[in-house]
């Protein structure tokens, strides 16, 4: 049958044509790259903090985007925690199954529907002055507020991963130990988060592939200096910063480290999220 | 109860020497040969994972999507080798009724009765197409149930009545034989009783095939039974006289409870 | 430990729980109100239908107290233009991927373009912005909606790909075989009774996929840049809402509508999620 035929190769070519996509990007970054790369070797690149345009003494490294984009996620998600699992444990647990519960869903649904950018406006116009009041930071901009607005902005993602795991806990283990006299709370201890601890991980580790990759709102916040961050009122910049302040502008030489950097980001985030993937389906077939 | 010994319908299905295995080595279904009389109604019956479906399955060439299982022997349909045929051809003339209803959810009842045409590109007029839509849904007595409601899509019928679609669905195909994989097992009663005296009624019109597990039903409905065990067709006889007097132990064994 | 020990710790907890909960409201409440009251004042017909004003414009309208002149008009087409484009191709060759994927779970092959489509959608947008750049917008010589379709197109693909297979995969297997044993062939089964048997999936899929790219910013920078007019050349500089937001923040002049661009976008995204789950929900329960 040959309409057969035609029709599983479309199948396929549109398979392949995946696949292309990713050889595609591999191939750019890694040739966009080069010229940075050559120049620089690799190492020197990753671990330099210098960040000098100046025309016949270029000196270009991504030491301090790196850690700038360490520093910003890993803090990011440790505010997020604190708030993504009580509202987890809110949605899986307590109120499993009730309409509050699918209230508060929702609105953190919401929350995961708004644009990098609007987050960055909220932040710049709003939350900075916050962060001058509190005496946290002199112009507001910098790592530690970066980091809270981008803690909430993966607290979503975080949240509605980890309350699946949360409402997959089947509900006889749960009776079994209430019946023998266990608070919720100890429920939740001895029995929940046993169950969810690996699904839940997983979950924070997906969140921060979300934080690493994260652009506009960081951009408006951190403050776009070249400087190695070292303290939460620091100003600096992420890899997707640097790339978005400076691409526009940038050839030669300065294009390719930036490409570089985004092939750095690129590697990072894809670990990240295979590792998160990973646990996850190891822990949950299902998901 | 069927006219037991009313012999010589000439057979329509012939099969030869058909084994099925779903991995190397094991066979579901070994070697069976058997005559399937026209227009009659041949029940096929045994324990779970005998092996009934599956050789059900091989005479619609459904074996054909999987691609791990083999098929092996022939099946003659009217003379012709249905194994060495194009399967969708097979599969016009060989309907199957599956355990659990399936109407499609996205058509409507009508078009549903249709499906077959439509699928497979045959072009009919609108004259023929509502012929074939009476036909078929009186044909499984569904007619006077939904003829007022032919655009409406199928999930408010009862479980017994979307059965019956699927069966006016297979019929309108008017295919030659009629393969039932257990139809009435996920039905109530009452809907268990109207499909087998439609299968009595649909006799008269094509070749009717039933895996069933419920011995009774094939004892009430059927002319001739094959009991398989283990993947063997272990008897193959009147069905009267298998339930009176089987020759094998085996059969024996079945029909009083002790196995499956 | 007591009884009563046990209690309080239960109940705190429990309060804690409900305190953080409500607390994460909190955020979203500050930004639409943020949104709302300051962007109601510039929407007005001309919001849709002009582009934004010049910086030079907007300077004689402040210094004159009037709200500014112009609106969004250029990001909206270009929105509109750039996601169209990118829609077209993510659309089929994510369903057509999608129905690959669902039909052959256990493929090594398949494996690894599951895999793949997963890198690509934990990708950060900036870097699909650097591809798209370099496969667009360098051999082209200059920036493009055809660019900034490019990297939409990218973005749009893995999500249109999941969410094909996972409701592919939750049809009943007895709808194929239905089909198959009316003699139906691969391809009518395929395009005739799954696909849109799985329709209210692949619709609420694709509209989550259009609404996750409508508010990109970081990979239209780099390939579509923006533009001062309406434009409908794909293979010219062309404008988006977030990119005029960017250069909105970016005008001192032009601060003023921010809010209203956001409110609009935000209004936009929220609307295409909505839809997307009643959708859901309705063919859920059938």
């Amino acid at each position: 049958m040959t309409k057969n035929v035609l029709f599983k190769s479309l199948l396929f070519a549109a398979s392949f044509i995946v696949l292309l996509i990713c050889g595609g990007i591999v191939y750019a970054l890694v040739s966009g790259s080069w010229e940075a790369f050559s120049q620089f070797g690799v190492f020197q690149f990753i671990f330099s903090s210098d960040w000098d345009p100046t025309i016949g003494n270029e000196h270009y490294g991504a030491l301090s985007f790196i850690v700038g984009t360490l520093f910003t996620s890993f803090l990011a998600l440790a505010l997020c925690i604190p708030f993504s699992l009580p509202v987890s444990l809110f949605i899986g647990e307590y109120f499993k199954g009730k309409k509050i519960a699918n209230f508060i869903g929702s609105v953190i649904d919401l929350l995961a529907g708004i644009p990098s950018i609007v987050y960055g406006l909220w932040g710049f116009y709003t939350f900075r002055g916050l962060m001058v009041d509190l005496h946290l930071s002199s112009e507001g901009f910098g790592i530690l507020t970066s980091s809270v607005v981008l803690a909430i902005m993966i607290i979503p993602y975080a949240t509605s991963l980890s309350a699946e795991f949360f409402k997959m806990v089947p509900n006889d283990l749960k009776e079994g130990a209430f019946s023998l006299g266990a608070t919720q709370y100890d429920v939740i201890r001895k029995v929940s988060f046993p169950m969810t601890s690996s699904g839940v991980f997983a979950s924070y580790i997906l969140a921060l592939g979300r934080a690493l990759g994260e652009t506009m709102a960081v951009t408006m916040l951190i403050g776009n200096t070249n400087l190695l961050p070292t303290s939460l009122t620091d100003t600096g910049n992420t890899m997707a910063s640097i790339i978005a302040n400076q691409f526009g502008e940038a050839d030669g030489l300065k294009l390719s480290s930036l490409i570089a950097i985004g092939l750095l980001l690129f590697v990072i985030t894809a670990i990240i999220n295979l590792i998160g993937r990973f646990i996850m389906k190891k822990f949950a077939p299902t998901k | 109860m069927e006219n037991p010994i009313i012999e010589t319908n000439t057979p329509i299905l012939r099969l030869n020497n058909v084994s099925v295995s779903y991995t190397p080595g094991k066979n579901a279904v070994n070697n069976v040969s058997v005559d399937i009389e026209e227009n009659r109604i041949t029940a096929i019956m045994g324990p779970s994972g005998c092996g009934k479906s599956t050789l059900l399955r091989a005479i619609n060439r459904m074996h054909d999507l999987y691609p791990n299982i083999k098929t092996t022997g022939e099946i003659y349909l009217r003379g012709e080798n249905i194994m060495e045929m194009d399967a969708m051809t097979v599969r016009r003339k060989a309907g199957m009724v599956f355990q659990r209803p399936n109407p499609f959810p996205t058509m409507s009842i009508a078009e549903n009765v249709l499906a077959g045409y439509k699928l497979n590109g045959l072009r009919l007029s609108r004259g023929e197409k509502d012929e074939i839509i009476e036909s078929s849904l009186r044909d499984v007595g569904l007619w006077d149930e939904v003829k007022d409601t032919l655009n409406k899509r199928g999930s408010f019928l009862s479980g017994g009545q979307q059965q019956r679609l699927c069966i006016a669905r297979a019929v309108a195909l008017k295919p030659e034989v009629l393969l039932m994989d257990e139809p009435t097992s996920a039905l109530d009663p009452i809907a268990t009783k109207r499909i087998e005296s439609l299968l009595l009624e649909l006799k008269k019109q094509f070749t009717i095939i039933i895996v069933t597990h419920n011995m009774s039903q094939a004892a009430r409905i059927s002319h001739k039974s094959m009991f398989m065990y283990l993947g063997e067709l272990v008897e193959y006889d009147y069905t009267k006289k298998m339930f009176t007097s089987p020759t094998d132990k085996r059969t024996e064994s079945y029909l009083s409870g002790k196995i499956g | 430990m007591t009884m009563t020990i046990k209690k309080i710790k239960d109940r705190a907890f429990f309060y804690g729980v409900c305190f953080f909960s409500f607390l994460t409201v909190v955020p979203l409440v500050a930004i639409i109100w943020e949104l709302v009251s300051k962007g109601y004042k510039q929407i007005n017909w001309s919001f849709f239908t002009e582009s934004a004003p010049s910086t030079f414009e907007a300077m004689l309208a402040k210094q004159s107290g009037d709200i500014l002149p112009g609106g969004i008009a250029n990001g909206i087409t270009g929105t509109l233009l750039m996601v169209c484009l990118a829609a077209i191709i993510a659309i089929p060759v994510g369903i057509f991927a999608g129905v690959y994927l669902a039909e052959k779970p256990k493929s090594k092959y398949a494996a690894v373009i599951r895999f793949i489509a997963d890198l690509l959608q934990g990708t950060p947008s900036i870097i699909i912005g650097i591809i798209a750049y370099a496969w667009v917008v360098k051999p082209l010589g200059s920036y493009s909606a055809l660019a900034g379709a490019t990297a939409l197109m990218i973005m749009m693909l893995p999500l249109i790909i999941r969410s094909t297979e996972e409701t592919l995969k939750m049809l009943p297997g007895s709808l194929k075989e239905a089909a198959a044993a009316l003699g139906a062939p691969y391809y009518t089964i395929v395009l005739r009774i799954l696909l849109p048997s799985a329709f209210g999936g692949l619709f609420t899929g694709t509209l989550l996929a259009v609404s996750r790219v409508t508010g990109e910013t970081a990979p239209l920078m780099l390939t579509a840049l923006g533009s001062t007019a309406i434009n409908w050349d794909v293979t010219a500089p062309t404008s988006a809402v977030p990119l005029l937001i960017w250069e909105f923040y970016n005008d001192p002049n032009l601060a003023d509508m921010i809010w209203s661009s956001s409110l609009f976008l935000m209004a936009l995204i929220l609307i295409l999620n909505l839809i997307a789950k009643q959708v859901a929900k309705k063919w859920r329960i059938q």
